[in-house]
């Protein structure tokens, strides 16, 4: 019996509706487009009552593994808690403005943007925030574009970006889409960027380097200011990856250690929920020197009142419409401040400490290959295992914890990432820490067990060549 | 399986000759590499590569692979059969996974290439 | 505080077992003096009910909700049903990550297959994605697609596409040396001026993209765009900023058009000052291993049962690095599963009668102007849910005075975006329109005579 409901298409009735609003009844007549550009039914889209719907999504919602039933310790991803009050506050109606509506209109949705680029710039150290792109891709991309056209400025966009091989997959695609040719350079023994390896690739083709910190192995880049240094008398740019800014969160602004260019993820360290794969934001801070490079629009104060600036001279354009993921920023601003001064470095203190706590319990069970100090992250690798990374991280699925982040970084075989976050209490953890020994050992005793996991989710492994061969990629009427 | 009659690139594309036509495809070692190849882009009729372009793709479901022309001439003739079946790349890689066939320009090129022995040595160097 | 279960014992406890002292050694790789800086300027936390207080009073200082609304261009103002609402905010739908893990993820990647059929269905084409960022951004896509397909430089636009959107082009493409020329409009229909699209299409044109309803709210003659587009060899997208017209106006599909791409904010989504909206792409499926973003297929579990997953991932950023389709990672996956409740929830019946309601309410605005001479609706024919109003004589900073005054928003200025257009609104009408509040706003530029 498949756990699975009927697709809609297959339950649907024509005529049904779920909906019920009072419409006013203008005669046909009124119809002011020609006939043949109208359009007779929409063919086999689905009709159904209210309480099919609710019942649809209901059981469709069980299915899921989420932050809010189970722990989530998936790496570079930050799955902590998601407030419920913020979701509250995001649903007052008074906030949901046109994005049009005349600035006087709407002052208190200006102030929430004013006031966490406030948030934002004294947490980072950078001189001016834009919160416009949707989410951490979208913001590098946007910071890529205002280094080259604040090099073109100078005179020379240059040609390349830097990038270690330990980098998540968007930094490249999103330097490309700026224009530059990427060129990887290697981690050291150490899983980190060598000093004297970077300045064998400083040439002045060298834009900048886009570096994540800590890096995807959740070790702090501890030569980060003689890096930028580096950089910086090579004419080059640090864009600084802030996926990763849980690790540091009121402990380390990165505009103190030399970032040019930081992008955050307000879906990861500012808890907004990740909605099964976004709506995210990804805020771009700048250094002084950059920020006329901002993308527009740019909100100004003057008299108390706030203003709307939507064209600039120098900047890089609009990059998104209107103001960026708004609703998700009211999220972010409402976390912050209900951690205020007195609780914010706690977000990394304890996020360091549970990742820690769990490397130290699993360290003599699994391979570290990196052996440096991690802050919110952990990687291990499948190494001397008689199982692959998949099948520990499907077998997981069967005692409702998701797994960590597998096979990235690509830097190490049969990675493991585990980023437990700080809102994970110890029982959590404890759990975690023995369900992954009992892994291990069913790994020595049964290997073929686990290779045939998951066995108690709703569908077991599914069958990734068959979907890419076949392209189901919607429904489609069956032709009896 | 006989390899005698085939001969193999660094890249590892295997070419078969017969007259001045040569088919390609790709190795065994290739095909175990790239794991289930899901969706192969054959390059068009009629259309001239020079040896070493990138003429063709194979995409399994880790990656997306470059077909290097081992050859350089005119494409005559395609597997339209693997559209519906590039499981057959993984299977058969030396037969029914065939890819291409170029009529070649240059003969000198073929020297380029190894025998079997000689891509099985080179195979253990990797 | 309560994010945090940790309790101070447990914290000395874990620090034991790690072998530390102070929770500071383990940020000992931070440079000398770089850590621990001072937060004396961030402000004291709130608690939960201080942070209500607090974001209320934000709302308040917002004044726009005492007036009516007929403003559109791109946000339009929907019906939404309480069952969307609840449905979309379950934990189990809201607080996932991308489904990376598909046996633990099935009711997220089902909705969205059911997503992409319905989006496909509507837009009359073969296959839809999972969602882009949102309609600006999904029209850059659909160019930077259509220059991959076609591997032209050299793109067309409407010029009387959403402003917006355009300025969102040109900065995407402002470093892959790709070209835009623009495409005019005709000044009496509002409508994509045809001679002037043939004259500029040629051999070295990739694609052309235009948008219908236009910005004018005006639908465009898209069965003659595409036959001038294809006959010279270029691709078509189409962009929909106002998705409620795709059930009562015949669909891109069926028109020739190869790309629709657009704004899906009207399915279920409130106005939310802009944001988070939906961004869509729907296309041919020839055309599928060049398609940005994420796309759910059906397979089979070990067992033979149906399943979901993410497929065809070698598109993407994490495999193909810099030689991607697209560098986007998180999407708007929520606002998809939203629209995908919101659809089925209207179905087939409430989808047509909403947006035939849109159209014809507009249409009694129309008919009621009719009968001045002081304003004059520009473009009255194949208009959907929204049209400019020409103000003649009248200033427009006054007239958006004195009808404020009266409670009403009366629409977008056009001056904002087009020269041309010194004195004309843009006004947009939907279901949340009553005859009353269309007999209001009429009466009220009635007595500006």
């Amino acid at each position: 019996m498949n756990k699975l409901p009927e697709l809609i298409f297959n339950i649907s009735r024509k005529g049904k509706t779920g909906v019920s609003v009072s419409l006013n009844q203008f005669p046909d007549e009124l119809i002011a487009i020609n006939k043949k550009k109208l359009r007779n039914g929409i063919e086999d889209f689905p009709s159904l009552s209210e309480v099919e719907t609710v019942r649809h999504f209901s059981n469709l919602a069980r299915l899921n593994h989420s932050v809010d039933n189970g722990f989530y310790p998936l790496g570079s991803c930050t799955m902590k808690y998601n407030p419920k009050v913020n979701e509250k506050i995001a649903g007052i109606d008074n906030l949901s403005a046109h994005p049009y509506s005349p600035v006087d209109l709407v002052q208190g949705n200006l102030r929430i943007i004013k006031e966490l680029e406030e948030w934002l710039i004294e947490l980072t150290g950078m001189d001016s925030f834009t919160l416009t792109p949707s989410a951490g891709a979208h913001g590098e991309f946007t910071g890529m574009m205002i280094i080259r056209k604040y090099l073109t400025s100078l005179g020379d966009p240059r040609k390349i970006v830097l990038i270690p091989d330990s980098a998540h997959g968007t930094n490249p695609a999103s330097a490309h889409f700026a224009g530059y040719d990427i060129r990887e350079i290697p981690s050291n023994d150490e899983g980190i960027i060598d000093l004297e390896e970077l300045k064998k690739h400083l040439d002045e083709d060298v834009a900048a380097l886009m570096m994540t910190n800590p890096n995807t192995l959740g070790i702090f880049e501890k030569n980060i200011v003689e890096i930028s240094k580096a950089l910086h008398d090579n004419g080059s740019m640090l864009y600084m990856d802030g996926a990763n800014m849980n690790a540091f969160l009121g402990i380390v602004r990165p505009g103190e250690i030399g970032a040019d260019v930081i992008h955050l993820n307000l879906h990861k360290t500012f808890s907004t929920p990740h909605g099964g794969g976004g709506p995210g934001s990804g805020p771009i801070g700048v250094s002084k020197e950059l920020s006329k490079f901002l993308p527009v629009p740019r909100i100004t104060s003057e008299g108390g009142k706030l203003k709307v600036k939507y064209f600039t001279e120098e900047g890089i354009g609009r990059i998104k419409n209107y103001y960026g993921n708004f609703l998700v920023m009211v999220r972010a601003l409402a976390y912050l401040m209900a951690l205020g001064k007195e609780n914010v470095s706690l977000v990394a203190e304890d996020a360091v400490l549970n990742a820690n706590y769990i490397r130290k319990e699993l360290e003599g069970h699994l391979d570290l290959p990196y052996k440096g100090k991690t802050l919110h992250e952990v990687v291990f690798s499948d190494s001397g295992l008689k199982v692959k990374t998949l099948d520990i991280a499907k077998r997981l699925l069967d005692y409702n914890i998701h797994p960590f982040t597998v096979y990235f970084p690509l830097i190490i075989h049969g990675a493991m990432m585990i980023e437990p976050t700080e809102t994970e209490s110890k029982e959590t953890l404890d759990n975690f820490i023995s369900v992954m020994k009992t892994i291990l050992k069913e790994a020595e005793e049964n290997p073929e067990y686990l290779k045939n996991s998951p066995h108690n989710t709703p569908v077991s492994r599914l069958d990734e060549v068959y979907a890419a061969r076949k392209l189901i990629l919607r429904w489609e009427k069956s032709e009896v | 399986m006989d390899l005698t009659n085939y001969k193999f690139s660094k890249d590892h594309e295997w070419v078969k000759i017969e007259d001045d036509i040569a088919s390609v495809g790709v190795s065994d070692y290739a095909q175990k590499e790239m794991g289930d190849v899901v969706f192969i882009e054959l390059p068009e009729k009629g259309s001239s590569f020079v040896k070493g372009d990138a003429c063709s793709n194979i995409e399994s479901v880790k990656a997306v692979n470059d077909i290097f022309s081992p050859l350089s001439g005119e494409v005559v003739d395609v597997n339209t059969t693997l559209e519906d079946t590039p499981e057959n790349v993984n299977k058969d890689p030396y037969r029914s996974g065939w890819i291409y066939k170029i009529k070649f320009s240059d003969p000198a090129e073929l020297t380029d290439l190894l025998d079997a022995n000689q891509y099985e040595e080179y195979l253990k160097g990797i | 505080m309560r994010y945090f279960p940790l309790t101070d014992p447990e914290r000395e406890e874990m620090k034991k077992v790690i072998g530390i002292n102070d929770i500071k050694e383990l940020f000992s790789d931070i440079p000398k003096g770089k850590s621990y800086f001072p937060l004396d300027n961030i402000p004291s936390m709130l608690h939960e009910d201080e942070l209500i207080e607090k974001f209320m009073k934000y709302g308040e200082e917002n004044e726009f909700h005492k007036y009516k609304s007929f403003l559109g261009g791109g946000a339009y103002n929907h019906f939404i049903p309480e069952a969307v609402k609840s449905l979309s905010m379950k934990g189990d739908f809201l607080t996932p990550y991308t489904p990376y893990q598909p046996e633990v993820s099935q009711g997220s990647l089902q909705a969205m297959f059911e997503y992409q059929t319905m989006m496909s269905m509507l837009t009359g084409m073969d296959i839809s994605n999972s969602s882009l960022y949102d309609g600006g951004t999904a029209a850059a896509e659909g160019v930077l697609l259509m220059v991959r397909k076609s591997r032209k430089k050299k793109i067309l636009a409407a010029s009387n596409i959403h402003p917006e959107y355009l300025e969102i082009i040109n900065s995407y493409i402002q470093n892959l040396d790709i070209v835009i020329e623009l495409v005019d409009f005709d000044e009496t229909s509002g409508k994509v001026d045809l001679a002037d699209l043939r004259s500029k299409t040629g051999d070295d044109i990739g694609g052309l993209v235009f948008q219908s309803p236009n910005f004018f709210g005006v639908l465009e003659e898209t069965d003659q765009i595409t036959e001038i587009a294809h006959n010279s060899g270029s691709i078509v997208t189409q962009i929909v900023t106002e998705a409620f017209s795709l059930p009562f106006i015949s669909s891109p599909g069926s028109n020739g058009v190869d790309i629709v791409v657009g704004e899906a904010q009207s399915f279920g989504l409130p106005l939310s000052y802009g944001g988070p909206f939906l961004g869509f792409i729907s296309t041919r499926k020839e055309y599928v291993r060049q398609i940005p973003g994420r796309l759910v297929g059906e397979t089979i579990d070990t067992n033979g049962k149906r399943g979901y997953v993410l497929t065809l991932s070698t598109r993407e950023q994490h495999i193909k690095r810099e030689k991607a389709t697209s560098n986007i990672c998180s999407n708007q996956a929520w606002c998809a599963l939203r629209a995908s409740i919101y659809l089925t929830i209207l179905g087939e019946k409430g989808l047509n009668d909403i947006s035939r309601s849109n159209h014809l309410n507009t249409a009694y605005f129309v008919k009621q102007l009719s009968g001045m001479d002081h304003v004059e609706v520009k473009f009255k024919e194949d208009f959907f849910n929204e049209v400019v109003v020409d103000l003649k004589n009248i200033d427009i900073d006054q007239f958006m005075n004195k009808l404020k005054a009266k409670g009403i928003l009366p629409g977008i200025p056009l001056n904002w975006f087009f020269k041309e257009f010194k004195n004309h609104i843009l006004v947009n009408f939907t279901e949340m329109h009553k005859k009353a509040d269309i007999d209001n706003f009429v009466n009220a530029i009635g007595e500006l005579k």
